[in-house]
């Protein structure tokens, strides 16, 4: 019996979410990069405006791994549905369609390709597609893999990033 | 010395980037991505998932190959794409590096792309052994 429903497989190429972050400030640039490069001091091309404005960039600009959601997004000002850490049917419940129940699941890989950087000031905008359901069993038993799309762009719609995550449920 | 673009060969490795992991790095991670998840902050949370105990986030291993890949190309170029598979939790106490070396370098419409072979890799505090986190593909652009 296939973990697939027929609500799932036709689902495939849905939205799943949309979301715009406030605009970026250099106090969350700072302190991404504080974090992420600690306990040694980041480079000063991510703090120190007169550094950042010598490089080639021409300013201060986000680690392109940076996340501008974190925390709160300015829209949606609602919940999702479920919580994505505690639900593994997340991702159905964000369409409103039942998931596989499967118990378990994990992050079984991410892609990225980069547009144009994040600067302090931009307002980024998410949207989030479902790429494509698979299947197969595993040693784990029955294994459903998802893969999403997330693409986020700009106040001026250049893309910043596209960003690809397989799920591992099972 | 040259430019990044004249010293690039294949097999040539970046200098790592290494952190020793522990709640001081994963609690700071996770303050700025909200990655506030039970597993990452609390060892008999870790344990109730059937782990050793607590474990770093998969995205702070994602920040390191990151950091290491800026670090090499300092102002001479940009990621263009990066991907990125898991394969063994990163335990507290280990000491975690990322690493990355040149696997080939073609023309581009806009440059220099050159791939990187990337993984993350971590020694554990009490057998010293290296075990691999993560691997992946790297593809940036030189100036």
């Amino acid at each position: 019996m296939s973990l697939i429903s027929v609500d799932m497989g036709a689902a495939v190429g849905s939205e799943l979410s949309r979301a715009a972050s406030f605009p970026v400030s250099e106090s969350d640039i700072r302190r991404w990069a504080i974090a992420t490069y600690y306990p040694r001091r980041p480079p000063a091309r991510f703090w120190d405006a007169k550094a950042a404005g010598e490089c080639a960039l021409g300013g201060i600009v986000a680690p392109e791994e940076f996340n501008p959601f974190a925390w709160m997004a300015a829209e949606p000002r609602t919940r999702p549905p479920s919580d994505p850490v505690r639900d593994p049917d997340h991702l159905e419940h964000l369409l409103g369609i039942a998931g596989p129940g499967l118990r378990n699941q994990l992050n079984g890989g991410v892609s990225v390709e980069y547009g144009v950087p994040m600067r302090p000031g931009d307002v980024i905008e998410s949207v989030v597609t479902l790429v494509r359901y698979t299947e197969k069993t595993g040693r784990l038993g029955a294994m459903l893999f998802t893969v999403t799309e997330e693409l986020w762009r700009n106040q001026r719609m250049e893309t910043v990033r596209r960003f690809q995550m397989t799920l591992i449920r099972y | 010395m040259g430019t990044l673009a004249e010293r690039l060969v294949v097999g040539a490795k970046l200098p790592p980037f290494t952190r020793v992991t522990d709640f001081d790095v994963w609690n700071r991670f996770a303050a700025v991505n909200y990655e506030f998840v039970p597993i990452h902050m609390d060892d008999a949370a870790g344990r109730e998932a059937g782990l050793p105990g607590a474990v770093g986030m998969g995205n702070l291993q994602w920040a390191y190959l990151h950091n290491l890949v800026r670090d090499w190309l300092g102002d001479d170029g940009r990621i263009l794409r990066m991907d990125l598979q898991f394969r063994a939790m990163n335990r507290r106490g280990q000491t975690v590096s990322a690493h990355g070396e040149v696997r080939g370098v073609t023309h581009g419409d806009d440059g220099l792309e050159v791939s990187l072979n990337v993984w993350t890799e971590a020694v554990d505090a009490d057998t010293g052994k290296a075990q691999q986190l993560a691997v992946g593909h790297c593809v940036v652009l030189l100036h």
